[in-house]
């Protein structure tokens, strides 16, 4: 057998993918890149290089900065009550005298197959005002229908509970893998010793479990970071684009407004912001030297 | 002394039932919080308008009909399922075979510059994938592709997750005496990589197939931004302008979520379990 023959086959098997790599991935993104120091005249589709102005128009963008402070409440009122939900339920799950616990999974994996399209029409919906599912239980209890689409914060709450409902499940199962993963000696001999189960769980299982949560984290930043489809369907207008994330402002400005090369410049700030937040986490969650 | 430690031992039993009590009830609530949004939608889709916004239904209704023809008169549901078919069935061909293929060669091959193709793959797996789009929509306008089914298939060839969890399964599972033995008995590259190792990545592919699968049905913003001839819509797409085209009908808005959900579930019964076994996977590779 021929090495020399089979690295050259080996090029050919890689060649598929490096070919459409490098056409439809590498050349979008530098293109991106370019498009974001230029103008681009909307009828003839001819650049005109303006050097740093569009990310100077970014950065002075009172609408850009108000983007990136709905995607940031939106993301943390979901992803807090969607890693406790998830972490306590998966720790519940772990215990085998939990009866039917097989369904429960399921049940809670459930809202993750359904298109983000649907959960956004769907959640407009049951929140919508005065006749939706939501405000019916609220008028039942004898309370007055509230109107979710008009008033900024539960319109962020409403789309954050929409994201939250979608993915504990999942990440039930991530926290499953990770609990599975810690052999029982190390939680006999946390027992032998008389720890409780409080101090198991904060001593024995989260540390060990560090790195899922690291990679349950930084998966859920870049993922939150990148909200769209629930940010433009949920609800078509709440005032003051309260509701608008960054990737929908960068969708709006390119897409809707026509400026591609400005929103060019806003998908790299964009890229940098979601570098640096994942570059905390990876920090904070880092291993500690001693 | 006797009945004190039987007293105890009872109280402690006690204890531990109400807790186990606690914890059963808790996860009941919360599945019941989770299916909640599933029941409205598929209890709503056979009622009118005026029993959805008046009162709380728990029963069925007896408007499923006229809702589901009201809802085909504005949007044409089934040729938005049979575009998101097609599509997603090219795009999980497609990419399976050719990401195998690649992982193949990065799996059991030498040769110059693999390390540093590999790192290339690793990198822009984990780049965000929105970065580049406005550069992408301007490419397929300029190549004519606009409105085609072609820029929604093709990048799917460079997956670079589905290339990665293939050589990670390849590295354990594929072994190169097997190859190496099929090379001795004469035979051809291409007769390798289609009779055995695509058999042997069967399990592997099946996973990552019927993630890409739901990952395709429910892409929403490339369609979005590349097709505008209603007749090419996905079902994403059509879902999502259901609400402009029926105004307030709520009745034809939830029966149209209700069709939407369908074909995953569908598929989902079928691959439950290797979906919960690819996250895992992923979990304890990334771990």
């Amino acid at each position: 057998m021929n090495t020399k023959k089979r690295g050259r086959t080996a090029y050919l098997y890689i060649l598929p993918f490096f070919l459409v790599f490098l056409i439809f991935k590498l050349y979008p993104i530098l293109y991106t890149f370019v498009l974001s120091f230029c103008n681009m005249d909307l009828l003839s589709g001819d650049l005109t290089f303006v050097k740093l102005a569009n990310y100077k128009r970014v950065l002075n963008s009172p609408f850009f900065y108000r983007s990136i402070g709905n995607t940031l409440l939106i993301w943390i009122m979901s992803i807090i009550p969607q890693l406790t939900l998830a972490f306590f339920l998966a720790m519940l799950m772990s215990n085998r005298w939990l009866r039917g616990r097989a369904i429960f999974r399921n049940v809670y994996f459930f809202p993750n197959l359904v298109t983000s399209v649907t959960i956004g029409l769907l959640f407009g919906a049951l929140f919508s005002y005065p006749g939706g599912a939501i405000n019916s239980i609220i008028s039942a209890l004898g309370l007055k229908a509230v109107d979710f689409q008009n008033r900024p914060m539960l319109a962020r709450m409403v789309i954050a509970i929409a994201i939250c409902w979608k993915n504990f499940g999942f990440n039930i199962i991530y926290f499953t893998a990770g609990i599975n993963s810690i052999s029982d000696e190390v939680l006999e001999a946390a027992r032998i010793d008389g720890a409780n189960a409080w101090q198991t769980t904060m001593k024995v299982t989260i540390p060990l479990m560090r790195p899922i949560l690291i990679y349950v984290m930084v998966t859920s930043i870049i993922g939150g970071l990148q909200m769209f489809d629930e940010s433009k369907l949920v609800f078509t207008s709440v005032p003051g684009d309260a509701t608008t994330t960054m990737i929908k402002y960068m969708y709006d400005s390119a897409f809707v407004r026509s400026q591609f090369g400005y929103g060019a410049a806003c998908a790299y700030v964009i890229f940098v912001i979601i570098m640096i937040f994942s570059a905390i986490s990876m920090f904070i969650t880092r291993e500690k030297k001693r | 002394m006797r009945n004190n430690t039987q007293a105890s031992v009872s109280s402690i039993l006690f204890r531990r039932n109400l807790l186990r009590f606690l914890a059963n009830l808790f996860c009941f609530l919360v599945a019941i919080m989770a299916f909640y949004p599933f029941f409205v939608m598929v209890i709503s889709a056979s009622h009118d308008n005026f029993n959805i916004m008046s009162k709380i239904n728990v029963l069925p209704g007896t408007k499923l009909v006229e809702n589901y023809q009201r809802l085909t008169r504005n949007i044409n549901i089934f040729s938005g399922i049979k575009n998101s078919l097609f599509l997603s069935v090219c795009v999980t061909l497609v990419e399976t075979y050719f990401a195998v293929m690649a992982a193949y060669a990065f799996s059991k091959f030498q040769f110059r510059f693999r390390n540093f193709l590999f790192g290339v793959v690793l990198v822009f797996m984990m780049l965000p994938g929105q970065i580049g789009i406005i550069g992408f929509y301007k490419e397929v306008q300029a190549m004519h592709l606009m409105n085609s089914y072609l820029p929604l298939i093709v990048p799917s060839i460079a997956n670079c997750f589905a290339v990665f969890f293939y050589k990670q399964y390849m590295d354990t599972s594929l072994p190169s005496e097997l190859i190496e033995a099929a090379i001795i008995d004469g035979c051809r590259e291409i007769d390798i990589f289609h009779r055995l190792v695509v058999p042997i990545m069967r399990p592997a592919m099946v996973t990552q197939a019927v993630l890409t699968f739901i990952g395709t049905w429910n892409s929403y913003l490339n369609p979005l931004i590349l097709l505008n001839d209603k007749s090419k819509f996905t079902l994403t797409l059509l879902i999502a302008t259901v609400r402009d085209a029926t105004h307030a009908d709520y009745g034809a808005q939830y029966l149209g979520m209700v069709i939407s959900v369908i074909p995953t579930i569908v598929i989902y019964c079928f691959g439950s379990k290797t979906i919960m076994e690819k996250i895992t996977v992923g979990a304890a590779v990334k771990g």
